[in-house]
C-alpha cells in the first residue's frame, strides 16, 4: 500500500468531528465601545480615538446598534435570547491589544442554543439538510493589527495599527456537528448567507471580517466519545478552511495510524505546503482571567426589544427557497440558488412580477445574469440592471423581437451601464431577422456551400442540421430566431431531395 | 509559608508581565503570604447563593447611538509612542506563538 | 512667604469685593506651591504660564461682569491621576514619564469650565495605591502639620496644598478611602461621593467599581461648591449617574435637630484603634447631639471582613486596569530589550514601583485559573453582605458617624516594609467603597497635635445630609480654622 492508499484505508476508519468559531464583523458605522469610525484600508492609526489607542483614563460605551445586529444574529439562528448579559475582560498581553484585555462575553453571552441548516449537498439536486447546533453567540471587540513589514519596519521589529481595534464582532460558536470539510464549508456558507440576508455584518471573508477558527478531531467510526481535539487558527477564505481542516485530519490520521496520540494544540495552516503545524501546545495555554469587566453595565433590554426585531428579521434563505417553490413552481436547485442571496431573490421577485412568467426569468437569472456578474466580478446588488430591464428583455427574445443570442449579448452591458433593453436592440441593429427573403437567401446559400454535409443529413445524419444551422445565424450574424431557420432549413432540405 | 510559593509567584509574575529579581520574587512571596493569609478570614462566611455584587449602586445599561465621530489627528495618536514610523507603533519584532490572540 | 490664603468661600468674597484678583491668587498660589515644595513635595507639576493666563482671562471675565461660577478664578488643584489635555499626568510613576494627554477628563473639564485655575498635579501614590503618598516616583509626600509624618494617601498631595494654604481646594480620588484618609491625617475636609456621581472618564483608573473623584477643601461648604460643579452623569462613563448634579450648597446652614446619627457599634471598639482618636471622635458625636443630632447605636456586621474584600476586589481590577502600560503606544519603554516579552516584563517592571508590582501579582493570582472563585468572586458576594449591612442600617439613621482612620497621621517609613500594616489602616474607609456610598471626613479635634478626621457615611446618593450634618458641625467648631503652626 501507498501512503496515500493508507491515509485513505485509515480515513474511512474515522470520522471527523468538526466545530467553528466563526468572527463576523457587525455593519456599523462607529465601533463598539467608541465613538471612532469604523474603516477598511486605512493609513495607520488614521481611525482612532483615545479608546481605541487604551489612554489613560478613558471608558468604554457600549454602541446601541452592535446591540441590536447580535440580537437579529441571534434571532435568525434560532437562539433563545439573554435579557441579561454581561462584557468580561480577557486578559492576555499582544501589542494589537491596546487595554491589555479584549472586551468580550464570557459567563453571559447574549444568545445560546441556537440552530442553522446547511444543504449536505450529495451530488443530486435534492439535497438533504442537516441541523448544525449553534452553542453560543457572544459580543466582542476585534484587536488590532500587527504589520511584519521588513522594508518599512526592519527584520527585528512589528508595526501596529490600531484601525480595527475596537470594531464590533459577534463570534459564532457552532457545536461539534459537522463531520467533514465539506459540511464545515456549507455550514460557513449558510451562516454568511444568514448575516447578509438580515445585514448584520458584510461577512467578507476576502476583508477579514468574517474569520473562521476550526476544532477538529477524530474518532473511530461508532465510538461516542470524542477524540483530543486540536484548534486551527485563522482560517481566512473558504477554500482555506476546507484545505485546512482535511490536511489537519490527515495529520491526526498519520498520528494515530503510527500508534501516537493527538496531543490538544492550536495549529496553524500553511497553504503552501497544504500541512498544518503546532502553534503551541496545550500546556502553553493561556490563562485569560476573565471577569465582568467593572467598566460596564450588563446588558439588559426588554422582551418587547426582542420582539420588535423579530418582527424586523426578513424571510430567510430556507423559508425563501421553499417559498420559490411553491409559489413559483421552481426546482429545488433553481430555488436554493435564487434565494442564496437576499438581493437576488428581490431581484428575481421584481422581474417575475413584472415578465409574468417566473420559470423563463429564473433561467436568465441563474444563466447569464449571473455570469456576467461573475466575469464582471460584482454583486447583484452593485448592478445597474433593472428587473424592468431584464423583464423586457426576455419579453423581446419571447416575442421574436430579439434572438436570445443577441440578448444574451447585452446582458454584460446592462449590468455595467443599464439602459433600455428596447432602444439598446435597435440602437445595435438586434432586432431578430423576420425578412422572409433574407432568411430565405441566407438558407440557400448554406445549403449550396456545404454539399458534403447536405449529403450526410439526407443520408440520415440528423445531427448535422444543427451544424448548418449554426452556418445560417452565422450568416445572419446571430439575429435569425432559431425556431424560423430550423424549420426553413429542414423544410429546403427535403424539398430539394433529388 | 503554604499559600503561595515561590514558584506561583514566578509564574504570575510572568502572567503579568513582570520579571522579579529572585531577591524581589522572595520578599513578595512573603508579603503575598501575608496578605494571603488574612484574607482567608473571608472563608468564615458562608455565602453560598448571595448574588457577587460588581456595581454598588445599580445602574441601567447606557448605550450611545453608532454614530461616529472623526478620529483624532494621526499624528497625536502616535505623538506619545516610544517608538513609531510614520503613524504607526513599532514594537520589537513579534514572535509566531507569541500571539495570544 | 506670601500670607496662607483662606478657604474657597473667602477668597470668592475677596474677589468679589475686589480685594484681589484671580492673577494676585494664582501667582500667590504658584509662588507658595513651589516655596513649600522641597518641605511637603506636594505638587507633581506646576502650570505657571498657563494658570497666570488663565487667571488674567477670569480677571478679564470678571471686569466684565461676565462671571461663570463660584468657583471662577480662583485656584485649585488636581490630582496626578487626572488627565488634562496637552498636559502631563503621571499617577507619580515612572511609566508615565513622559506622557501629555491629548484629551481632559470631564471632571476637570467642568472645573475649567466654571473658570476655575488649575495651578498645578499634586502629588499622590503610585497609581493611587497606597495610604502614604510615600510610593511615589516624585519622592514621599509631607504632613503640613509635621512633615516627618505622612499627609495620609494616596491623595495626599491634594489635601497637603490645602493644609498648607496653597489652594483653597483640590480634587483628589478615592478608591478605598484616599480622599477621607489624607482630609483626615491634615486636618481638612474631603469627600468621596456616591459611585457614579462624578464622571471617571479621564481619571487613571486604580479599581474601576470602586473609583470616585471627590473634594479637598477647609469646609464642608467649600466641598459641596466644588463637587456641584463637577457632579452629574457623563456619556463618555456608563458608570456615571444620568441624574444632573444637586444643589447641594442648599443643603447648607441648615439645623439638624431631625438627624439621626447611626454610630455603628463595630467601628467604636477599642481593639486596633488610637484610644485618644476614639475619644476625640466620641467628643465630636456629643457635639452633634448639642446640635440636637439625636445617636443610636447600629451594626454593620461584616465590617471585619472589609479589608480583606476590598484588596481583593482592587487588585483584580487593577491588575487589568494597568495591562495598558506596556510601553507600546506611550509612556517609558525599556531600552535595548530584545524581543516582545522581555520588551514588555523590562518596561513593566522597571516602570512600575514595589507596590503596584505586589498588588498586580496579587491581582492577576486571584484572577486566575483555580482561584477565581475562592478569592475574587468569594470577594463580590462578601460585598454584596456589606451593602446589606449599610442599607440595614440607614433603615434606622440617616447617617453614620465613624473614625476616618484608626490613627493620626503616622510616620514616613514607618509602615512601608510591612504592606498588610498599612492595608489595615483602611479599615474604616474601605467599606464605603465597597458599598458605593458617600462619605465625608471633617477636622474634629487633635490628638499629639496631629488632626483628627470625623468620617460621615450616607445613603447612596444623599451626599446633601451629609453636608447639612457635616457644615452644621463645622459652625459650632473651629477645628477647620486651625492652620498649620510653622506654616502660619
Ligand atoms: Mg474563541
Ligand atoms: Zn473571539
Amino acid at each position: 500500500m501507498s501512503a496515500s492508499d493508507l491515509s485513505k484505508y485509515e480515513t474511512s476508519k474515522y470520522e471527523i468531528v468538526i466545530g467553528l468559531e466563526v468572527h463576523a464583523q457587525l455593519r456599523t458605522e462607529s465601533k463598539l465601545f467608541s465613538p471612532a469610525p469604523v474603516t477598511y484600508g486605512a493609513k495607520p492609526n488614521h481611525s482612532v480615538e483615545p479608546v481605541c489607542l487604551a489612554l489613560p483614563g478613558v471608558l468604554p460605551v457600549l454602541n446601541a446598534r452592535a446591540v441590536e445586529c447580535a440580537i437579529l444574529a441571534g434571532l435568525a439562528t434560532h437562539c433563545t435570547i439573554h435579557t441579561r448579559s454581561v462584557f468580561a475582560r480577557k486578559n492576555y498581553f499582544y501589542p494589537d491589544l491596546p487595554k491589555g484585555y479584549q472586551i468580550s462575553q464570557y459567563e453571559f453571552p447574549i444568545a445560546t442554543d441556537g440552530w442553522i441548516e446547511i444543504p449536505v449537498d450529495d451530488g443530486e439536486a435534492n439535497a438533504a439538510a442537516k441541523r448544525i447546533g449553534l452553542t453560543r453567540i457572544h459580543m466582542e471587540e476585534d484587536a488590532g493589527k500587527s504589520i511584519h513589514d521588513d522594508a518599512i519596519a526592519g527584520s527585528d521589529a512589528t508595526l501596529v495599527d490600531l484601525n480595527r481595534a475596537g470594531v464590533p464582532l459577534v463570534e459564532i460558536v457552532s457545536e461539534p456537528d459537522l463531520r467533514s470539510a465539506a459540511e464545515a464549508g456549507a455550514y460557513l456558507r449558510t451562516l454568511r448567507s444568514i448575516l447578509r440576508y438580515i445585514d448584520v455584518s458584510d461577512a467578507d471573508m476576502e476583508k477579514g471580517n468574517f474569520r473562521c477558527d476550526a476544532n477538529v478531531s477524530l474518532r473511530p467510526r461508532g465510538q461516542e466519545a470524542f477524540g483530543t481535539r486540536t484548534e486551527l487558527k485563522n482560517l481566512n477564505s473558504f477554500r482555506f478552511v476546507e484545505a485546512a481542516i482535511a490536511a489537519e485530519a490527515r495529520r491526526q490520521v498519520e498520528v494515530l495510524a503510527s500508534g501516537g496520540e493527538v496531543q490538544q494544540a492550536t495549529m496553524a495552516y500553511d497553504a503552501s505546503a497544504d500541512r498544518t503545524r503546532v502553534l503551541r501546545l496545550k500546556e502553553d495555554a493561556h490563562d485569560y482571567r476573565y471577569f465582568p469587566d467593572p467598566d460596564l453595565i450588563p446588558l439588559v433590554f426588554s422582551r418587547e426589544e426582542v420582539e420588535r426585531l423579530r418582527a424586523e428579521l426578513p424571510e430567510l434563505a430556507d423559508r425563501k427557497s421553499m417559498r420559490f417553490r411553491e409559489q413559483y413552481g421552481l426546482s429545488e436547485y433553481d430555488a436554493r440558488q435564487l434565494s442564496a442571496s437576499r438581493s437576488l431573490g428581490e431581484f428575481f421577485e421584481a422581474t417575475a412580477e413584472r415578465h409574468g412568467a417566473a420559470k423563463p426569468v429564473a433561467n436568465w437569472l441563474l444563466r447569464d445574469v449571473l455570469q456576467a456578474l461573475r466575469e464582471l466580478e460584482l454583486e447583484i446588488d452593485e448592478s445597474r440592471l433593472a428587473p424592468a430591464a431584464l423583464a423586457s428583455l426576455i419579453r423581446m427574445v419571447d416575442e421574436g423581437k430579439t434572438t436570445a443570442n443577441s440578448a444574451q449579448t447585452l446582458v454584460p452591458e446592462l449590468i455595467r451601464d443599464g439602459g433600455d433593453p428596447e432602444v439598446l436592440v435597435r440602437e445595435r441593429g438586434l432586432e431578430a431577422v423576420s425578412d422572409a427573403g433574407v432568411l430565405a437567401a441566407a438558407v440557400d446559400e448554406v445549403i449550396a456551400e456545404n454539399a458534403e454535409n447536405v449529403e450526410r443529413y439526407r443520408g440520415g445524419e440528423a445531427k448535422v442540421l444543427n451544424f448548418l444551422m449554426g452556418q445560417v445565424m452565422r450568416r445572419t450574424k446571430g439575429k435569425a430566431a432559431p425556431g424560423s431557420v430550423r424549420e426553413l432549413l429542414v423544410a429546403r432540405l427535403s424539398d430539394e431531395r433529388p | 509559608m503554604a499559600r503561595i510559593t515561590l514558584a506561583e509567584v514566578h509564574d504570575v509574575a510572568k502572567l503579568s508581565r513582570l520579571s522579579l529579581s529572585d531577591a524581589e520574587a522572595e520578599r513578595m512571596t512573603t508579603d503575598l503570604d501575608h496578605i494571603l493569609e488574612y484574607v482567608e478570614t473571608l472563608r468564615e462566611l458562608d455565602t453560598e447563593g448571595i448574588e457577587p455584587t460588581a456595581h454598588a449602586i445599580p445602574l441601567e445599561t447606557p448605550m450611545r447611538e453608532d454614530r461616529a465621530v472623526p478620529g483624532i489627528d494621526p499624528e497625536l495618536a502616535v505623538a506619545n509612542a516610544p517608538a513609531s514610523i510614520a503613524t504607526a507603533f513599532v514594537v520589537p519584532k513579534v514572535i509566531e506563538g507569541e500571539d495570544e490572540g | 512667604m506670601p500670607a496662607p490664603p483662606g478657604t474657597l468661600r473667602e477668597l470668592r468674597e475677596a474677589l468679589e469685593a475686589g480685594a484681589t484678583s484671580s492673577r494676585a491668587l494664582a501667582d500667590a498660589a504658584l509662588a507658595r506651591a513651589e516655596a513649600l515644595q522641597p518641605r511637603l513635595n506636594a505638587f507633581a507639576g506646576l502650570r505657571g504660564e498657563a494658570a497666570r493666563a488663565e487667571a488674567d482671562e477670569a480677571d478679564a471675565r470678571r471686569r466684565r461682569g461676565d462671571v461663570r461660577s463660584v468657583l471662577d478664578g480662583l485656584p485649585m488643584a488636581i490630582k496626578d491621576n487626572m488627565v488634562q489635555s496637552g498636559e502631563p499626568a503621571a499617577c507619580a510613576s515612572r511609566i508615565l514619564e513622559g506622557y501629555v494627554s491629548p484629551y481632559t477628563a470631564t471632571a476637570v473639564q467642568r472645573l475649567r469650565d466654571a473658570g476655575a485655575v488649575m495651578i498645578g498635579r499634586t502629588n499622590m501614590d503610585e497609581f493611587a495605591m497606597g495610604s502614604s503618598t510615600e510610593h511615589s516616583v516624585f519622592g514621599p509626600g509631607r504632613n503640613p502639620w509635621d512633615p516627618a509624618r505622612t499627609a495620609g494617601g494616596s491623595s495626599g498631595g491634594s489635601a497637603a496644598a490645602v493644609t498648607a494654604g496653597i489652594v483653597p481646594a483640590a480634587l483628589g480620588s478615592d478608591t478605598g478611602g484616599s480622599i477621607r484618609q489624607p482630609a483626615s491625617f491634615c486636618g481638612v475636609a474631603g469627600i468621596k461621593p456616591t459611585y457614579g456621581r462624578v464622571s471617571r472618564w479621564g481619571l487613571v483608573a486604580f479599581a474601576s467599581s470602586l473609583d470616585q473623584i471627590g473634594a479637598i477643601a477647609h469646609t464642608a461648604g467649600d466641598c459641596a461648591a466644588v463637587l456641584e460643579t463637577i457632579a452629574g452623569g457623563d456619556p463618555r462613563d456608563s458608570t456615571s449617574l444620568p441624574e444632573p448634579a444637586p444643589a447641594y450648597r442648599e443643603a447648607l446652614g441648615g439645623d439638624v435637630s431631625e438627624v439621626v446619627v447611626g454610630l455603628p457599634r463595630e467601628y467604636f471598639v477599642e481593639e486596633g484603634v488610637d484610644p485618644s482618636v476614639l475619644a476625640t471622635v466620641r467628643e465630636a458625636v456629643a457635639e452633634l447631639e448639642r446640635a440636637g443630632a439625636k445617636t443610636r447605636e447600629v451594626s454593620l456586621p461584616h465590617t471585619r471582613y472589609g479589608i480583606a474584600t476590598y484588596y481583593l476586589i482592587a487588585d483584580a481590577e487593577a491588575s487589568s486596569n494597568l495591562a495598558r502600560f506596556d510601553g507600546v503606544r506611550y509612556g517609558r519603554r525599556a531600552r535595548g530589550a530584545r524581543g516582545l516579552t522581555e520588551m514588555y516584563e523590562r518596561t513593566r517592571s522597571e516602570g512600575f514601583g514595589d507596590e503596584v508590582k505586589r498588588r498586580i501579582v496579587l491581582g492577576t493570582y486571584v484572577l486566575s485559573a483555580g482561584y477565581y472563585d475562592a478569592y475574587y468572586r468569594k470577594a463580590q458576594q462578601v460585598r454584596t453582605l456589606l451593602r446589606g449591612d449599610f442599607d440595614t442600617a440607614f433603615e434606622g439613621c440617616d447617617v453614620i458617624a465613624t473614625p476616618t482612620s484608626p490613627e493620626i497621621a503616622f510616620r514616613l517609613g514607618e509602615k512601608t516594609d510591612d504592606p498588610l500594616s498599612m492595608y489595615l489602616s483602611d479599615i474604616y474607609t474601605v467599606s464605603a467603597n465597597l458599598a458605593g456610598i458617600p462619605g465625608i471626613s471633617i477636622p474634629c479635634g487633635f490628638s499629639q497635635g496631629m488632626p483628627v478626621g470625623l468620617q460621615l457615611l450616607g445613603p447612596a446618593l444623599d451626599e446633601a445630609t451629609l453636608f447639612r450634618v457635616a457644615d452644621a458641625f463645622q459652625r459650632r467648631t473651629d477645628h477647620h480654622a486651625r492652620r498649620p503652626p510653622e506654616i502660619e
